[in-house]
């Protein structure tokens, strides 16, 4: 699982000009790591960013959609992706406000996640609780696992 | 639209405390918006995941503390494929220079964005000073 993890799926068979130095960039990271430097996370460089968890039957994807309403999401499924675009708003406020701080960010995003195994797109169930997406994405029956029997 | 721009992603800010924490776990710094107006302070605080019972806000010798805390959702049948962000606790201090009125505050929490309003005490607000010619 671990080298999984490193590697970034679920996205790693786009291989773009930068893969190569991606690549070269993450052996480094693999070497420093024993010299105390702390592992990276791997970074898409998307809002919003994921969690991907798997259990033998689906996925799971979170993400911190903090102020963002159901209505403003879109949440699509093919048989090896799910997107998610969306709009978040901020309401402006009281015309005679002064700012102290604004480091809340209002604007679109949008964001493909390519799924390690086939799934299911009919079966995709979203839900989004105290500014938390969470999307179930159950497997394909090809994709699961299967129960080997030795006799 | 002014404000129709794409959302560009930044990590998760993780708190270096100066001061050990007792309980384990990340801890992170909230984004917040806080503005005034001449009869109260709002803050705009983003805590996805926080439930309204695990939020503590302190105001105590002018310094606001709120703390959140995320409780982990992953179920353990679930394995890992990516990470990208990390869950803990939420803590931001604030040191206010006006005098609120602590009875007055008003918290309210909806969709992972905390909305605290401050209520300045009557003499905090400002009032017009006439200036009398010698």
């Amino acid at each position: 699982m671990i080298y999984r993890r490193f590697l970034g799926v679920p996205s790693w068979e786009f291989k773009g000009p930068f893969a190569e130095l991606e690549r070269m960039k993450r052996q480094m990271d693999r070497l420093m790591e024993g010299w105390g430097a702390t592992y990276q996370k791997p970074f898409a460089g998307v809002f919003p960013l994921i969690n991907l968890t798997e259990t033998k039957d689906s996925f799971f994807i979170r993400a911190e959609l903090p102020g963002v309403v159901a209505g403003d999401l879109d949440i699509q499924a093919t048989a090896n992706s799910i997107s998610v675009t969306g709009e978040r708003k901020i309401p402006s406020e009281n015309k005679e406000a002064r700012w102290h701080r604004r480091e809340r960010e209002a604007g679109k995003f949008s964001r493909m996640i390519s799924m390690p195994s086939e799934i299911d797109p009919n079966k995709v169930d979203a839900s989004l609780v105290d500014g938390i997406l969470m999307v179930v994405v159950p497997k394909a029956e090809v994709s699961k696992p299967r129960q080997i029997s030795v006799r | 639209m002014a404000d129709s721009k794409d959302i560009k992603v930044r990590e998760k800010q993780e708190l270096t405390t100066p001061a050990e924490q007792t309980k384990p776990g990340a801890v992170f710094t909230p984004q917040v918006d806080i503005f005034e107006t001449e009869k109260e302070i709002t803050l705009l605080a983003d805590i996805p995941g926080v439930k309204s019972d695990k939020l503590n806000i302190d105001l105590r010798d002018d310094i606001l503390t709120i703390t959140g805390d995320v409780e982990p959702v992953e179920s353990s049948a679930e394995e890992d494929v990516l990470i990208e962000y990390e869950t803990g606790r939420f803590y931001r201090q604030f040191t206010l220079s006006e005098v609120i009125d602590q009875s007055k505050i008003d918290a309210k929490l909806g969709d992972g964005v905390l909305r605290l309003t401050l209520p300045k005490v009557e003499k905090a607000t400002p009032r017009k000073i006439a200036i009398k010619s010698a």
